[in-house]
């Protein structure tokens, strides 16, 4: 499992980090992403699944800060 | 994949904030999946150049002083409020402080996601600039003809 804390990157390192780490990955390997909720919890797992990836999961880290849990699938 | 949605940007101005929005709209769109080129053309060159500060590049006279007085990436103007070029410094400590990220790491972003980077011969050709003259993203100095090609099919942004 890798993982990747986009909670302190913005507007366009979001996207551009997660894309750069599922591009350095292995097919079928998995990536745990910590993501603030708007912009980032609305479009991150969208984009991801538009580019053939599976999101398993997305959940609230439950800190009440608004971060989330994702696990996309490559 | 020929079914990628494409998207061309026009780097015309060689203003600080223009360029990172250019950079901006390059890395966001080829990290969502669409295929991304980017034309230098004219003043927006200067952000290609290796020499990033002040350098007399060019063949003649008139193109060495054009080149020195613009300089290269360290000294894109911002589009207002410059302030004999203050202001980009403090453009630049602002994101900083905000986590956005600076123009050398958009530039670094566009060249690990596969961005195609295209100079235009024309205005290279009245500025002096040549291809050794710039980074080595630059793929090929080309023309018009071969932009337009390249972007059948795509959305063309002007910057």
């Amino acid at each position: 499992m890798h993982f990747l804390d986009i909670t302190r990157e913005t507007c366009p390192m979001t996207f551009v980090k997660v894309k750069l780490q599922l591009a350095k990955m292995s097919g079928g390997e998995e990536l745990e992403v910590i993501l603030n909720e708007g912009e980032p919890l609305q479009n991150v797992p969208r984009s991801c699944e538009e580019q053939g990836y599976k999101v398993l999961s997305v959940e609230d880290c439950g800190d009440g800060d608004g971060k989330h849990r994702i696990i996309i699938k490559k | 994949m020929s079914d990628h949605k494409k998207i061309s940007i026009v780097c015309f101005s060689g203003d600080f904030d223009k360029m990172l929005a250019a950079y901006t709209i390059a890395t966001g769109a080829a990290a969502t999946n669409r295929e991304v080129t980017m034309f230098f053309t004219f003043w927006g060159l200067n952000a290609l150049k290796k020499q990033q500060g002040h350098s007399w590049l060019g063949k003649d006279f008139l193109s060495r002083m054009f080149n020195f007085l613009m300089g290269g990436k360290r000294n894109l103007p911002l589009s207002r409020l410059n302030f004999f070029g203050a202001s980009p410094k403090l453009m630049s400590g602002m994101m900083k402080k905000n986590n956005v990220a600076s123009l050398d790491e958009l530039m670094e972003a566009a060249s690990a996601l596969g961005i195609r980077f295209y100079a235009c011969e024309m205005s290279m050709h009245i500025l002096g600039v040549t291809k050794e003259d710039l980074i080595d993203d630059v793929q090929e100095v080309v023309g018009v003809a071969t932009f337009l090609n390249e972007s059948e099919d795509a959305h063309i942004i002007f910057i």
